[in-house]
């Protein structure tokens, strides 16, 4: 057989594919954060910002593209991968202790599920803005007045926040469980490691979530 | 002590199982686990009826030969100890225990509580072992090894291969074990010649024999009675991408 193909055919091949295309999306998030917490330094800032990305177009397809193939590679290795160790395990126990495995761990799945609804949700409100009209009026790179708009709703805010915790969940297992899966670890710095993705994680989730929060609270002009 | 113990029964590897209840009186404290099951069995021949089926052999925690699910937990609650070395002492008069073979479509329930595991030994076969040249016997010690390594190899060579890691793993993942037996060999200078092919192949007939992929959870390093740690998992992950991408010609032509 071809490498490449007994490479990602193969159950380890397939789980790496899934650390470097997490990885690369977890580089988008990091950047992603950044930008989104210049709300705190006011409209001009994060407005200009908006615009700044825009102007350079073609580097912002390239990066688009090299995402969105990471996720469909992502996805269609977490739907590959579960399948076959379901079908590993056809009668299940009566009873099984799980007590020693993490939450964040076990629900890893369940967890990037409610990432893909929140995904497709989050691009077709603030990329594509196709769920609030009041958008159609505003100048195209208000990207401060669009936020004021969806987040003094309550109920947006919250399921932003909420996909964000989940978003933290499935990162405090995965970043440390990417390490593991490329054969990247030490003694010397296996607890470094094992912090890595809680920390990380519950970072991101700060960051992201402040947004809403702080927008649903009032707390910005 | 006086036990209510939920045991899984099945005639046969194509008939349907269930569970049966059994009350057992005057079990004492000191007894080994499969000594309380020899213990109900002697009751149920007694009785006239059919005894327990289940896996032993060495008694003494070194064949992997015992394998139970107690109560959820393979090899029982305590850590570190295979079933044959559990004692009855773990539990409490009153307890309910509930007794299950390990559960995986690579471990056919052959009789009650008894699994077929040789798909362990066909991923043995498939690469887990070195090549030697026949002959004179050769001077102990003409190979140097350093201390850090032969200690790290004789840690995965604990692994017994008793099957505790697939039957805990939520996928039936079999990378515990693979992972030990690839460091073990992997590790010294004895196993280099088939180093690569060594995992490519492991990993190959692992996948083949339908066990589930690694998703990190580490339950089981917690069931291993050998506390093998998940570092050699890392460490398989490291050789099989090594082999993958950087293989010689016998890596890239091996199927
Ligand atoms: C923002 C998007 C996402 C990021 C940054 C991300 C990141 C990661 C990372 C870093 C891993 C660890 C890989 C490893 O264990 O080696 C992972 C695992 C996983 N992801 Fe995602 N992921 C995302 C979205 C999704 C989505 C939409 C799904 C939906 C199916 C998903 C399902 C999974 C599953 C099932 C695992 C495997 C967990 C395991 O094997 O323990 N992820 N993800
Ligand atoms: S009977 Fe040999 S390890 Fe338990």
């Amino acid at each position: 057989m071809n490498w490449v193909g007994r490479l990602l055919t193969s159950s380890v091949g397939c789980k790496v594919l899934m650390a470097v295309t997490g990885a690369i999306m977890l580089f988008f998030l990091l950047g992603h954060v950044a930008g989104n917490l210049l709300v705190f330094a006011g409209a001009d800032v994060i407005n200009a910002y908006a615009r700044g990305l825009r102007d350079y177009l073609p580097l912002l397809w390239l990066l688009r593209a090299g995402l969105l193939i990471s996720f469909v590679l992502h996805v269609i290795a977490a739907i590959r991968l579960t399948r076959l160790s379901r079908r590993a395990r056809p009668v299940a126990y009566q009873k099984q202790d799980l007590s020693g495995v993490s939450l964040n761990s076990r629900t890893m799945v369940l967890s990037g599920l409610v990432l893909l609804a929140f995904i497709i949700y989050h691009l077709a409100h603030l990329t594509f803005r196709l769920t609030h009209p009041a958008f159609a009026s505003l100048d195209d790179y208000d990207v401060y007045s669009m936020l004021q708009i969806s987040f003094q709703q309550p109920l947006l805010a919250f399921t932003y926040i909420i996909s964000v915790a989940l978003l933290m969940m499935h990162l405090s297992h995965g970043i440390t469980s990417l390490f593991q899966t490329l054969g990247l670890n030490h003694t010397q710095y296996n607890g470094l490691i094992r912090c890595l993705g809680p920390a990380l994680g519950l970072l991101l989730g700060l960051g992201f979530s402040s947004v809403p929060l702080a927008i649903m609270l009032r707390l910005l002009p | 002590m006086k036990l209510r113990l939920k045991i899984w029964r099945q005639k046969s590897q194509d008939s349907d199982g269930a569970f049966e209840n059994y009350e057992l009186d005057g079990v004492s404290s000191g007894m080994s686990f499969l000594e309380m099951l020899d213990f109900l069995n002697e009751r149920l021949v007694s009785e006239g009826r059919e005894p327990v089926a289940f896996d032993h052999d060495c008694r003494e925690g070194i064949c992997g030969a015992c394998s139970l699910m107690i109560n959820g937990a393979a090899h029982g609650p305590q850590q570190e100890v295979t079933t044959c070395q559990l004692h009855m002492r773990a539990f409490r008069d009153g307890d309910e225990i509930c007794i299950e073979p390990w559960r995986s479509a690579a471990f056919p329930v052959l009789k009650d509580l008894i699994t077929d595991r040789s798909a362990l030994d066909r991923v043995m076969q498939a690469g887990g072992f070195v090549s030697v040249s026949t002959g004179g016997v050769p001077d102990a010690n003409t190979i140097p090894v350093s201390k850090n390594l032969a200690d790290l190899a004789m840690d995965a060579a604990a692994c017994i291969g008793c099957g505790a890691c697939v039957a805990a793993c939520k996928n039936s993942s079999a990378m515990l074990f693979v992972s030990a037996k690839v460091s073990q060999l992997s590790l010294l200078p004895q196993g280099q010649p088939e180093r690569g092919r060594r995992a490519l192949r492991m990993v190959g007939q692992m996948d083949k024999e339908g066990f589930g992929h690694c998703t990190n959870t580490s339950a089981c390093e917690a069931a291993c009675p050998k506390h093998i740690s998940v570092s050699h998992i890392a460490r398989l992950n490291r050789e099989y991408l090594k082999a993958s991408l950087c293989g010689g010609e016998e890596e890239l032509l091996s199927d």
